[in-house]
């Protein structure tokens, strides 16, 4: 593996050479822990561990799960109060994997956001954000063809109105959303079929963290400063770092155990406060919920699908100059589409030359805003429509856009960094005094 | 060395072994559940035990339950099988033994030992072979109050391979090893046995 | 500065995500439920005689077939004895014959007696041939928003759980007696209910309607509150396996955590160049 240079493994024992020469599997895991990683890293940097422990716990508690789910419109919701009810231990195992789904998008907001303030998507780390970004995607699909399986009310008319998304699509749009319900309407078809990908997109998103960790052990960490590890000598490179086992393996359990502690706080106390109510009633296609809301981690984007009705300019003239193919409805779904491609193409979009925020005056109060916004979002996604919500979403979807497309862009010209120090050693230092010398 | 490293050292080292040691307990107290889950769930043993009305079961009739996800057969005797089955000599028996669930083991195979009653009037067994599991067929076999000669009432006949049970249950003749165990049972009423 | 903005955007979530479930118009009382919080547990003689409420009224109109009758019996519940299960099991009386296949007796067409590893029936009935339908009682208390206040901010519910045995006792003590026809089927008129009118008579439960055996006085109150209480343990009977469940996990984290700060501390003092401590 490329990277930073440091001491890789040696194999020494006769069995050792033996298994190096044929599987240099264990050649693999050393380098991987004993990976050189920047001194500096601040608490921003844990969520990388607490992502990869929820994806190993949605895998496992989902595989108990599934052991006693039955995907049938007439039994689902049954199996899920016979888990709760009669399994050994169900109803402990199915509140963490339905929490789980929320600390999950928690951390991975936390990581994204980690990443957007300190450049982690700049050159070279292009290739280990945009895979971020697909499984960030793959979650989304994953977490709402899970939503769907309990068959409450709110999953089933949350599977009705994401999956109309598809008829917007002109021309295609009604045959596609029949192919992927396997009907007119979500019934059986639909249940066994999102049961069946829900179980399969986890493993696809564990081998996309697999080339995510590879991509960036082989580009190094980034760190707060945004300044690269110095790689002339052994010696630079060991001023600068640290190896990941112990120090980062304790350091990031240390968070993961207090971010569980929380968790379970949560999970054992009040296990239904994040979920719907609406979600205890068995799905009836004759009914509709009095108000259709996602769960929380979904709705900033739910806000920007609903923000594009057809008084807002944009949604006029993109009518007009495609005589009509793009409608409002179109509109709302390309641009919650494009709201995280923007994401995705950030590290083309921005063009200044400093890479963590820390040394970008303009920029932390635009990103400032951004957060801000992002919140906001989330807001407007949870209200009920009304005149008010629907000019706070309009405004705050815009400066959404207007942040990748146009302020990251521009703010690269416009300002002017404060100085950042020469070395992560020298960061390091001002923090902590000298370094035992 | 100073003795104040020293001292430092081992404290160090403590503090490390007892975060190993917490984790490990943390680690082994989530994989338990995990493990347990698989097993029988409140709502299937909640069918470990289940009462049997035999009130409408009338002489030289049987009943099949299911029981544990098995068929258990309750028998209401006629004189003419419990008197077949008790001048059975026991050096005829392939399995001398009770296998009754009811009796301490070390029993034999006497027609006593395997009734619910003392008058031998209710037989309560598993219904499957003990050969490989198959569910023998009722009033047939050369065993029953007739013998070889006229098949029909009592005994039990197993259509897989042939084994063929008496009128108290017991292998007579074929593949099968044992006697049809007799399951946890017993009179909680005149008319109601429970089993399990 | 990272740090300020994630504290900010964490508060701003927490209420946001309060205020998802403020409820508009319907007023929902609060009640001191012995269950709520994370250490507080079912009092068994109050769900007794909720069980009491629902078996003698409820149950002519709703059904409970989620509910597995030997629960009853089980710890962290009623804790009824078996015998005491079983008997209640056989005096349950099959009411929509229709709608419960698994309890007919195929030789006589008859409701079979019913036992302890059976569910509660369910009862589909529409009642008064109003074309109204009176909805499952399994999951009812789950299903309820209920109680989101003080003012809306919805920290109540984060602090006393979900609110759905209170949106009951609501429901149960808010009727005004007004009645109104609509359609051909009478509303009655009802505080705590959205929109204010519902088809369930304001005679549905009444002071005085079951004689508890405790002697507890049976109020419109004390009977609301019974009930409620009843059918939030029937929504879920393992609550506190699962508050035990959380508290042992969270202490064992708890102790985890610190072991981890220290050993993190020790460890990173030799790279920090600090003193040990």
């Amino acid at each position: 593996m490329a990277g930073i240079p440091h001491d890789h493994y040696e194999p020494k024992s006769g069995f050792e050479k033996w298994l190096h020469s044929r599987l240099p599997v264990v050649s693999l895991v050393y380098d991987t822990l004993m990976i050189p990683t920047p001194k500096n890293l601040n608490w921003m940097w844990i969520w990388g561990i607490v992502l990869t422990f929820c994806l190993v716990l949605q895998i496992v508690t989902g595989i108990i799960l599934a052991m006693h789910y039955t995907p049938n419109v007439d039994l689902a919701f049954a199996s899920v109060e016979h888990i709760m009810r009669d399994v050994n231990g169900g109803v402990m195992i199915r509140y963490l994997h339905a929490n789980g789904a929320s600390l999950f998008f928690f951390s991975v907001y936390c990581h994204i956001f980690r990443g957007l303030y300190y450049g982690s998507y700049k050159a070279p780390r292009e290739v280990t954000w945009v895979i971020g970004m697909v499984i960030y995607f793959l979650m989304i699909a994953t977490a709402f063809m899970g939503y769907v399986l309990p068959w409450g009310q709110m999953s089933f008319w949350g599977a009705t109105v994401i999956t109309g998304l598809f008829s917007a699509i002109p021309g295609v749009g009604t045959s596609l959303q029949e192919w992927l319900l396997g009907g007119f309407a979500v019934g059986n078809a639909t249940l066994n079929r999102f049961f069946s990908l829900h179980y399969l997109l986890p493993f696809v998103i564990a081998g996309l963290v697999g080339l995510h960790i590879w991509a960036f052990h082989t580009t190094g960490n980034n760190n707060p400063t945004g300044v690269e590890v110095r790689r002339g000598s052994k010696a630079e490179v060991e001023a600068d770092t640290v190896p990941f086992w112990p120090y980062y393996v304790v350091k990031d359990l240390f968070a993961l155990a207090v971010i569980l502690t929380i968790f379970f706080a949560i999970v054992g106390f009040m296990p239904n406060y994040l979920g719907d109510p609406d979600n205890y009633i068995q799905a009836n296609p004759l009914q509709t919920p009095a108000a259709i809301v996602p769960e929380w981690y979904l709705l900033p984007f739910y806000a920007i699908l609903r923000s594009f009705d057809n008084t807002v300019w944009a949604v006029q003239f993109a009518h007009w100059i495609t005589f009509g193919i793009v409608d409002s409805k179109l509109f709302g779904v390309l641009a919650m589409g494009a709201a995280i491609l923007c994401m995705a193409l950030a590290p083309w979009l921005d063009t200044s030359s400093v890479r963590s925020g820390r040394y970008r005056p303009m920029f932390k109060a635009w990103f400032a805003l951004l957060v801000i916004d992002f919140v906001i979002l989330m807001w407007c996604g949870s209200q009920h429509p009304s005149t008010f919500t629907g000019w706070v979403g309009l405004i705050a979807a815009t400066y959404w856009f207007a942040y990748f497309l146009v302020i990251l862009p521009l703010l690269g010209v416009l300002e002017k960094p404060t100085l950042a120090p020469a070395s992560i050693e020298e960061d390091f230092k001002s923090h902590y005094g000298k370094a035992a010398e | 060395m100073s003795q104040t490293d020293d001292h430092a050292g081992s404290r160090r080292d403590f503090l490390y072994y007892a975060t190993a040691g917490a984790g490990v307990v943390a680690t082994g107290a989530a994989v338990w559940p995990l493990v347990n889950q698989m097993n029988p769930s409140a709502d299937v043993k909640a069918l470990a035990s289940v009462d049997v009305d035999v009130s409408g079961v009338a002489e030289g009739t049987q009943l099949t339950v299911l029981w544990r996800g098995k068929p258990v057969f309750v028998r209401h005797r006629t004189a003419d099988e419990i008197k077949t089955a008790r001048d059975v000599k026991p050096e005829d028996l392939v399995d001398n033994s009770a296998e009754n669930d009811n009796l301490p083991p070390g029993g034999d195979g006497s027609d006593t030992n395997r009734t619910l009653d003392k008058d031998g009037k209710w037989l309560v067994m598993m219904g499957v072979c003990t050969h490989l599991g198959c569910v023998p067929l009722g009033d047939a076999g050369e065993f029953g109050v007739g013998g070889a000669d006229k098949p029909g009432t009592g005994g039990w006949f197993c259509p897989c391979h042939g084994s063929q049970y008496d009128t108290a249950g017991r292998i007579r003749k074929g593949p099968a090893p044992k006697n049809l165990p007799i399951p946890v049972a017993a009179f909680t009423s005149d008319t109601v046995i429970k089993l399990g | 500065m990272f740090r300020k903005i994630a504290i900010s955007a964490l508060s701003a979530l927490v209420l946001t995500s309060g205020a998802v479930r403020a409820e508009e118009g319907a007023e929902t009382k609060d009640v001191a439920f012995s269950f709520e919080g994370p250490f507080g547990t079912f009092d068994e003689h109050q769900l007794q005689r909720g069980l009491q409420v629902y078996t003698e009224v409820c149950s002519a109109c709703h059904g409970l077939k989620l509910l597995r009758i030997g629960s009853l019996g089980e710890p962290g519940g009623l804790n009824l004895t078996d015998d005491m299960v079983k008997e209640y099991a056989k005096g349950i009386s099959v009411v929509d014959t229709l709608n419960n296949p698994g309890l007919i007796d195929p030789a006589t067409g008859q409701p079979r007696p019913l036992t302890p590893a059976d569910h509660f029936p369910v009862n589909d009935s529409y009642f008064q041939g109003t074309g109204a339908h009176a909805p499952d009682l399994s999951v009812m208390a789950k299903a309820r928003k209920g109680f989101s206040g003080p003012y809306g901010l919805g920290t109540n519910q984060l602090f006393k759980g979900m609110g759905g045995p209170e949106h009951i006792y609501s429901i149960l003590t808010s009727f005004t007696g007004e009645t109104k026809e609509q359609a051909g089927v009478t509303l009655y008129e009802n505080k705590a209910f959205p929109g204010g009118w519902m088809a369930m008579p304001n005679t549905a439960l009444a002071a005085g309607q079951v004689t508890y055996a405790d002697g507890t006085e049976a109020s419109l109150d004390q009977e609301s509150k019974d009930v409620a209480a009843f059918l939030m343990w029937a929504a879920e009977p393992r609550m506190m396996t699962r508050k035990e469940s959380g508290l042992k996990a969270v202490i064992i984290l708890g102790l985890l955590s610190v072991l981890l700060y220290l050993t993190n501390k020790r460890l990173w003092s030799k790279v920090k160049g600090k003193k040990l401590a």
